[in-house]
């Protein structure tokens, strides 16, 4: 394993920073707000004894939305031991809470709220496209699979979400929307395409959970049907 | 009868179009019998679906429904292939819509076409068939000569990665565009022959289009498994067989049963053994904006290390010159990951020096389903980078 001073752009410093994606999405993401690796500037491993792996990185990443980039300080620890646990991380960003989305987020907020019919397939379709209107719906899937690629994830692999095969709107609780979501998400190390049911709660103030997760087996007659794509 | 397990799975055809005598006939089974713990697929009519569910239930036998009602599948592929008979066809290259995705058929189409508008430029090879016996297509653009030193490129080996095969038409076009008006393309045709292999996994293409839009590899089932398809890109015989790939059939990273078991594969070492004389491959794919130089397979560097770390990044810069699409480059087991059996390394140990593989946009926030619009860029911007190093490759012979 690559420890010390590491290649920024070699794989071992890539993977660890893009675990940092996932976290701040899980932390800071929303309709409007959904952060992409940017940049890895530097980076470093280095063995912690019965405890794993620990990486510290100099990372860019960038929103989305606002195309703004932030510079991240970050720590990601990757548990040691026979059985798989999810890594841990510290960051620390410069202004991540700087861009205002209250408007949007209140206003999509509002619009499904009190009537709850949304459903959609395939964010993005076979040809990258996605309707302006279900763009929201497309990043609220990709923040709640930050919550399973954050789990996930190891030093071995690299997730990003391939694609929102279906979601659906359930019925409001406790003031906040709710989701069903079957989601792609693609890792990079196996070339694997995963699926995953995930049922998403999301307002304004709650911010984005993931109240139930399902990981579908790897269905080898699941192909779709012509005409679904 | 206990302690067999057998999972079926059912589909149910409603008023289909054969008549159905109600017996259970052999004529019902799509996927028979191989294995114990083996799913067994079958067809039933809609009058046997409640019989046939009790009796799978008494028996304790497991069953899934793949397709709930057979017939409104066939219904709606009815529909889309008259649709898709009333599309007009492009009438020549020129009014080729390069900023859109398309089919096999079409993309076939345009090839035919360019050859029949380039006859002095442009022949098509044919250089095998797919599992499935669609044919594997080579241009080939020449200006002359016998066996002139060769550049390969090869678009779509992964089929899922459409941004690439969408690139090799461009590519194709741009070539016959650019002879007698860009000197550097002139240069290098008048002394280099260029092969293009656009669709590369043509049966995977076609899965993409009409089945599953994420599927990799080749369409050959594996003997004794449910799971159909090897990646050709952990198939050729660099490797093969070490850590990097995996022997399970059902894997995106299956290598096959042997080094080149793949027809798709076969068909080029075969070209590229007869030809003998290439001197560039380029191997494209997609995603994660990376230029990779051997080796996949192993930790140790190639002999011609330095020189190809020195062409990737002059080729990268060109290619951030034009959109600022920044790539990554280096050698493939350090860059991205281990991979044994992969194109590239099966060219550079053949003695051809410059052997590159592209990663093409995006790094993952679309992926796979990049948008349509940015084929176009993505095309301009790679053409520079493979000028860069097609330029290279003609003014140091070897």
């Amino acid at each position: 394993m690559a420890t010390g001073k590491l290649n920024p752009n070699h794989y071992p410093a890539q993977r660890a920073a893009k675990v940092v994606q996932h976290y701040l999405n899980t932390r800071y993401g929303s309709p409007y707000r959904v952060f992409f690796l940017h940049r890895v500037h530097s980076g470093n491993a280095e063995d912690v004894a019965d405890s794993g792996r620990k990486y510290q990185l100099e990372i860019s990443v960038q929103d989305l939305i606002s195309t703004n980039t932030e510079k991240c300080s970050a720590e990601v620890l990757f548990p040691g031991g026979e059985q798989q646990r999810s890594p841990h991380v510290q960051a620390s960003c410069e202004e991540l809470r700087k861009i205002d989305t209250k408007a949007q987020e209140e206003a999509l907020y509002q619009q499904y709220k009190t009537n709850p019919s949304l459903l959609a397939a395939h964010l993005p379709d076979s040809y990258g496209h996605i309707n302006p209107e279900m763009k929201p719906f497309w990043h609220l899937g990709a923040v709640a699979s930050s919550f399973i690629m954050l789990n996930e994830s190891t030093e071995n692999t690299l997730f990003n979400m391939a694609q929102v095969a279906n979601v659906t709107q359930l019925a409001t609780e406790n003031d906040q929307l709710r989701f069903d979501y079957h989601i792609l998400l693609h890792e990079m190390v196996s070339q694997d395409i995963i699926h995953w049911k995930l049922q998403v709660s999301w307002s304004p103030s709650g911010g984005v959970k993931v109240l139930q997760m399902e990981q579908l087996p790897h269905c080898h007659h699941c192909e779709k049907p012509p005409n679904t794509n | 009868m206990k302690g067999l397990l057998a999972f079926f799975a059912l589909f149910v055809a409603v008023l289909g179009k054969e008549t159905f005598d109600g017996s259970f006939g052999l004529n019902n089974v799509w996927m028979g019998v191989t294995d114990v713990a083996v799913p067994v697929d079958v067809r039933v009519p809609f009058h046997s679906l409640q019989s046939i569910k009790i009796y799978l239930e008494t028996q304790d036998i497991e069953y899934s429904i793949m397709i709930e009602d057979l017939q409104v599948m066939l219904d709606e592929e009815r529909e889309e292939m008259e649709a898709a008979a009333r599309v007009p066809q492009p009438r020549g290259t020129d009014s080729f819509d390069f900023s859109r995705y398309h089919t096999i058929d079409e993309i076939y189409s345009f090839q035919d076409m360019l050859v029949a508008e380039n006859p002095n430029l442009v022949s098509k090879i044919v250089i095998g068939h797919s599992y499935e016996g669609r044919s594997l297509n080579v241009l080939k653009f020449s200006t002359g000569g016998t066996s002139r030193p060769a550049i390969w490129i090869d678009t779509g080996i992964h089929s899922r990665e459409w941004v690439t095969q969408a690139s090799g038409t461009w590519f194709a076009k741009k070539i016959v565009t650019d002879y007698g008006r860009d000197p550097a393309l002139t240069n290098i045709l008048d002394k280099m022959d260029i092969f293009l292999e656009i669709v590369t996994n043509p049966d995977g293409y076609h899965f993409t289009h009409n089945n599953n839009r994420m599927w990799r590899k080749t369409r050959k089932p594996n003997p004794g498994s449910r799971c159909d398809g090897v990646d050709p890109n952990r198939n050729w015989d660099a490797g093969f067989g070490g850590p990097g790939a995996s022997g399970n059939p059902c894997s995106e990273t299956y290598r096959g049963p042997k080094a080149h078991s793949e027809s798709e594969v076969k068909s080029i070492v075969d070209f590229v053994k007869s030809h003998g004389n290439f001197k560039a491959f380029i191997s494209i794919h997609s995603y994660s904006q990376m230029l990779l130089y051997p080796y996949g397979y192993t930790r140790t560097p190639v002999r011609d290390r330095d020189e190809l770390h020195a062409l990737a990044k002059k080729a990268i810069t060109d290619l951030a010159s034009l959109y600022g699409t920044r790539y990554k480059y280096g050698s493939i087991i350090n860059t991205i990951y281990q991979a044994s059996g992969g194109t590239i390394d099966w060219t550079y140990n053949q003695g051809i020096k410059y052997s590159y593989t592209f990663e093409l946009r995006d790094t993952g926030r679309y992926g796979f389903v990049l948008p349509a619009n940015q084929i176009i860029p993505t095309a301009e911007e790679t053409w520079l980078a493979l000028m860069a190093i097609m330029n290279h490759t003609v003014r140091n012979p070897y």
